[in-house]
């Protein structure tokens, strides 16, 4: 398949689940009755419930499954480890400490990015300290190591902010933070993570001829041209961005960036230039069908998504685990 | 509806059994040492008691998101409902609620302490009830009838609410959450003259309304309470811009007005007329 064909196919698709995002939801009201109050504002509730329940939630579905699906191929170009996931090793969960404590001690409200910006430096500390101890060859022994000890760090940091807090709600939202979920989200949510976000994907976009060049090895990157170090500051700001925002919306969501670019990187030749757009585009497609799922296995009731994502996702890292164990 | 009453009666006169003698030893003299361990029996407790019958309540009776008698509570050393602190204090009968501190209830009745438990208040009717039976189990039915009379007195003096047009109410919590049709809260509503949301979703028993049902369904009225402090993820639907641009009205009532059968409940009532009476003829 070309390159321009699967770009064209990822588009329809997340454009086709994006529609149906839009139409899935607990009241029991037509598709093209629900698209028109959409567009037309029919002054009664259904348009309400189209533009500030399920529009911000479907833009969110795609925001969050780009960030993600772009974090998770840029680090395994630059870590050259098909494990090296924002939700697997630990950046998802910084991410949410950090947003936890932004929420919890009152910062978040502070000004309107306070809560992506708490969520970016925790996502920030996260990857740069897997990427300090991974170290430059990214060894899948320390890559894995370094993640389950980051996760269960920061998750058990999570949970004791959420337990001391004053509110009796937080307590029960650990779960939350740690499977997310697209409930009852808004606008200002999506205007809050967008900025901090975009900026996280310009500068992953950034990174593919660098990534391209690193496919050949270090000294050989190093050779063309290529500033390692730099490339390497640039990564971290754009998955701390992508991730932070992601997360401090809508918890760590795992294996997004995982999956997608195992399967799509069969489809782009290898190449890790082609595989950021097209993992953009597939961890697009990814949460909005997990989001309409959710809403789909029970209705009105809030499934996580790390739920679905993990269903999916477990059987994936299990045939990576596999296939490396063949090798070595 | 003598058998919803309380645990006592409902064992005594619904099946002619006295489970253990203590119990009846506790209904035939009136009580002088008297723990309460559930905030809805401290609260009736203290104002039907005689002096000094009373001598704990349970700390959330002191807690001014809970409770509508701090002050008064503060007076009583207070309790955390466990089954060590209140065999100590040697009561000769512990109050407690149907649905809490079970396991504490169940420790002191092998201990030989009698306990009488009574049920959650679910609609007025209920709370008439429950001052009368607070009044049979402490001795005080003259102080329990003077009580009742007062309250049914305030009820008739807000009068009846129009029958006709019935705008629609919703209370709406954290999480979605809304008591249901057969709740204190939806007989409040329902006596102020409103229909409640939640009998025409037929959710009886309480339960979540996804915010998308809420917005649809386009209520006259938005009963919310105070949220607590600290962020958190369920309270934040409270705030969401599709429930904040309903143009329906709003009222704010907390949880402690109407949780339990106290004589304060009229001032749900009298809060939820207002309300009512604002909306006006129209639907």
């Amino acid at each position: 398949m070309s390159f321009a064909r699967l770009m064209a196919g990822l588009c329809g698709l997340v454009a086709g689940l994006f529609t149906l995002s839009l139409v899935t939801g607990v009241a029991p009201v037509g598709a093209g009755e629900s698209l028109a109050a959409l567009v037309q504002d029919d002054g009664g509730p259904l348009t309400m419930v189209m533009r500030e329940i399920r529009l911000p939630r479907a833009l969110l579905a795609v925001m969050i499954g780009i960030s993600l699906g772009l974090s998770g191929a840029a680090m395994q170009g630059f870590l050259r480890n098909p494990l090296a996931e924002p939700g697997l090793i630990g950046v998802s969960s910084s991410a949410a400490l950090g947003a936890v404590l932004a929420l919890q001690t009152g910062f978040a409200a502070a000004f309107a990015l306070a809560l992506p910006l708490s969520a970016l430096i925790g996502a920030t500390a996260g990857v740069g300290l897997i990427l300090f101890l991974a170290g430059p060859g990214g060894g899948a022994f320390t890559l894995i190591l370094a993640g389950i000890a980051l996760s269960a760090l920061t998750a058990a940091l999570t949970s004791l902010v959420l337990n001391l807090s004053p509110n009796p709600f937080a307590a029960n939202e650990i779960v939350f933070w740690m499977m997310g979920s697209l409930a009852d989200r808004s606008f200002d949510h999506v205007w809050m993570a967008l900025p901090v976000m975009v900026l996280g994907w310009i500068a992953l976009a950034r990174c593919g001829r660098a990534l391209e060049a690193l496919t050949l090895g270090e000294d050989a990157a190093a050779s063309m041209g290529f500033d390692l170090a730099r490339l390497r500051l640039v990564l971290v700001g754009g998955v701390a961005g992508s991730v932070g925002a992601a997360t401090a919306v809508a918890g760590a969501i795992g294996f997004v960036g995982l999956v997608v670019p195992h399967v799509l990187r069969p489809l782009v030749g290898g190449s890790p230039s082609r595989l950021l757009p097209a993992s953009a585009l597939g961890g697009a497609a990814l949460v909005l069908a997990a989001d309409i799922a959710v809403r789909l296995v029970l209705p009105g009731r809030d499934l996580k998504l790390g739920v679905l994502m993990a269903l999916v996702g477990a059987p994936v890292f299990l045939h990576l685990i596999w296939r490396m164990r063949g090798q070595t | 509806m003598p058998c919803r009453a309380l645990l006592v009666s409902f064992r005594l006169l619904c099946a002619g059994l006295v489970t253990g003698l203590s119990l009846g030893q506790a209904i035939a003299q009136a009580p002088q040492r008297v723990v309460s361990i559930n905030l809805c029996t401290d609260q009736l407790a203290m104002l039907l008691a005689a002096p000094g019958q009373l001598v704990s309540v349970s700390n959330l009776a002191q807690d001014p998101r809970s409770s509508v008698m701090v002050e008064e509570a503060r007076a009583y050393p207070s309790n955390q409902a466990l089954a060590e602190e209140v065999f100590l204090l040697k009561p000769d009968l512990v109050l407690a609620g149907t649905f809490t501190a079970r396991a504490t209830v169940s420790m002191l009745e092998r201990l030989g302490i009698p306990v009488v438990s009574f049920p959650p208040t679910s609609s007025l009717a209920d709370v008439r009830q429950g001052m009368l039976d607070m009044g049979a189990v402490l001795h005080r039915e003259a102080a329990a009838a003077a009580m009742v009379a007062r309250f049914d007195a305030d009820l008739a003096r807000l009068g009846q609410a129009p029958a006709a047009p019935r705008p629609t109410a919703a209370t709406y919590a954290a999480n979605g959450y809304t008591p249901g049709a057969n709740s204190l809260s939806a007989d409040i509503i329902e006596a102020a003259g409103f229909e409640h949301l939640a009998r025409a979703l037929g959710l009886t028993q309480g339960g979540f309304v996804p915010l998308e049902a809420l917005i649809l369904a386009a209520p006259d009225l938005v009963v919310l309470g105070d949220t607590y402090p600290g962020n958190s993820r369920a309270e934040e639907i409270l705030s969401h811009p599709a429930l904040t641009a309903l143009p329906g009205g709003r009222q704010k009532l907390e949880d402690r007005d109407w949780v339990c059968g106290l004589p304060v409940v009229v001032n749900a009532v009298a809060r939820m007329r207002l309300a009512r009476d604002a909306i006006g003829g129209a639907p």
